[in-house]
């Protein structure tokens, strides 16, 4: 009946939604955080709070803890919509399903990538991180949380028809998150030794780029399976 | 032109072609893969820089080759599932995983034997070795996802999205020693033409891949023939089989 919706107007409305759930459960957007802030200060005590090593291990436990923050994160993508049933009635719709889908995983990056890309030059001054390193490692995070987001939202669609999912997404994803994890700490780490690093920032770009354009019909096709 | 191939559709024809392909398949790779297993380990002529231990070439190079080109297969065979629906190209791709997934581990672990003469480590994290790592998780990562649900197409189907999502990593691990600058040696026989290595050498080496080919063509045979008969096990020519082979 509503097919004068315009594509934006669907975009925004399935955005409005997200954001309007996530706010009224804040514990949704407050616990990767907090996850995320725990996963970091714990490896000065386990390591050691020389900071000489921990200037060199700064770039790998911010990303590391960045990717784990959204993996822990990514199951309640679908999960309540699937639950309730909401998220076949998406399907239903005719809509096409590339803007719904693209506007949740936006949804969950705002909520989950953008607190972590604000408070992660805190972290980074807890952890004694080259002050040169600072500009890339905001701009790998800004760049390559949303690939997170997308990619896994590709684990997240297949295995919420599942019981016990959890595990199993890890398994799915983290193999697909390790070239973002290689090429951001390569940039943090080129850019601390005052080196060019514009080279990794671009294969991240395009990583951002190609799933951006790719992925949410990956998901698309996911959900479709998983609602059979 | 596809008529011929229709028929092939019913699982019953399938199954029975497997059954004719099986013999030829395994009889030719025993045969190729002992010749050429024989020829490289004793009679092939000692590298005058690795001395003897290069001789693990002839089982590494076909494995890491070969594990990339059987996760191709099951892309081919997920797309296929995909595009066309046809349900026997989901037993194919299921068929194929855990064979592929075995010859990465076959190729990680006799790399990192060969690299504890050479390289003097058994492992670092240099860039061909960390993707074909990748490689092996996204290979348990399919298989567990056809595990884990019950009805079989589902799992197809949801396994083949992943599958298909994974070949970005593919030509990742070809060029990795091209791209970046790493312990690892470059490809080994990329130039046909002016190969990098003697002929008494590169035979028995190529040999070894056409073996190693073989043998996962019959491994997947014998799969593909599991996977069609526990997909139909309510159907009557199973039965009939069954029968049969219980006479």
């Amino acid at each position: 009946m509503n097919q004068s919706i315009s594509y934006w107007q669907t975009f925004s409305n399935v955005l409005k939604r997200d954001l309007q759930v996530a706010i009224r459960n804040k514990g949704d957007i407050f616990n990767p955080l907090v996850f995320f802030v725990i996963v970091i200060t714990l490896f000065p005590l386990g390591i050691g709070s020389e900071s000489a090593i921990l200037t060199r291990i700064a770039p790998g436990v911010i990303w590391v803890a960045a990717l784990l923050s959204a993996l822990l994160s990514l199951e309640r993508l679908f999960k309540n919509d699937y639950n309730d049933g909401s998220l076949e009635q998406m399907l239903l719709s005719p809509q096409p399903l590339f803007i719904m889908v693209f506007a949740k995983v936006l949804a969950h990056w705002l909520l989950t990538g953008v607190p972590i890309i604000i408070i992660a030059p805190l972290l980074a001054v807890l952890l004694h991180m080259e002050e040169s390193a600072y500009g890339a490692l905001l701009a790998t995070l800004v760049l390559g949380t949303p690939v997170l987001s997308l990619i896994g939202a590709i684990g997240v669609a297949l295995t919420v028809g599942i019981k016990k999912g959890g595990v199993l997404l890890s398994l799915l994803v983290l193999p697909l998150y390790i070239p973002v994890l290689i090429f951001a700490t390569g940039a943090i780490e080129a850019a601390a030794l005052n080196m060019p690093y514009a080279g990794h920032l671009a294969i991240i770009a395009a990583l951002l780029a190609g799933s951006m354009t790719l992925t949410p019909f990956a998901i698309g096709a996911a959900l479709r399976v998983s609602t059979n | 032109m596809w008529k011929w191939l229709h028929p092939y559709a019913k699982p019953e024809r399938s199954y029975q072609l497997a059954s004719t392909l099986l013999p030829w398949f395994a009889v030719s790779s025993i045969i190729t893969l002992l010749i050429g297993t024989v020829w490289g380990l004793a009679f092939a002529p000692v590298d005058y820089q690795q001395g003897e231990s290069y001789r693990i070439i002839f089982i590494h190079v076909p494995a890491a080759t070969l594990a990339m080109s059987a996760y191709m297969a099951m892309a081919t065979a997920a797309l296929v599932a995909m595009v066309w629906q046809l349900k026997l190209a989901d037993a194919a791709a299921a068929a194929i995983a855990p064979v592929g997934a075995v010859l990465t581990a076959v190729a990680l672990i006799t790399g990192s034997a060969w690299g504890k003469p050479m390289w003097g480590t058994w492992w670092i994290w240099d860039a061909r070795l960390t993707t074909e790592l990748i490689l092996l998780f996204l290979y348990l990562g399919i298989i567990a996802l056809h595990h884990s649900f019950e009805d079989k197409v589902l799992a197809g189907r949801a396994a083949g999205i992943l599958t298909l999502v994974g070949v970005i990593n593919i030509p990742i691990i070809k060029y990795s020693v091209e791209w970046w600058n790493t312990l690892h040696q470059g490809a080994t026989i990329s130039k046909l033409d002016k190969p990098s290595m003697p002929i008494e050498m590169l035979a028995p080496l190529l040999i070894n891949i056409l073996g190693f080919g073989l043998m996962i063509g019959a491994l997947t045979l014998v799969r593909f023939r599991n996977e069609v008969i526990d997909r139909n096990s309510m159907r009557p020519w199973v039965r009939d089989l069954v029968a049969q082979e219980s006479k």
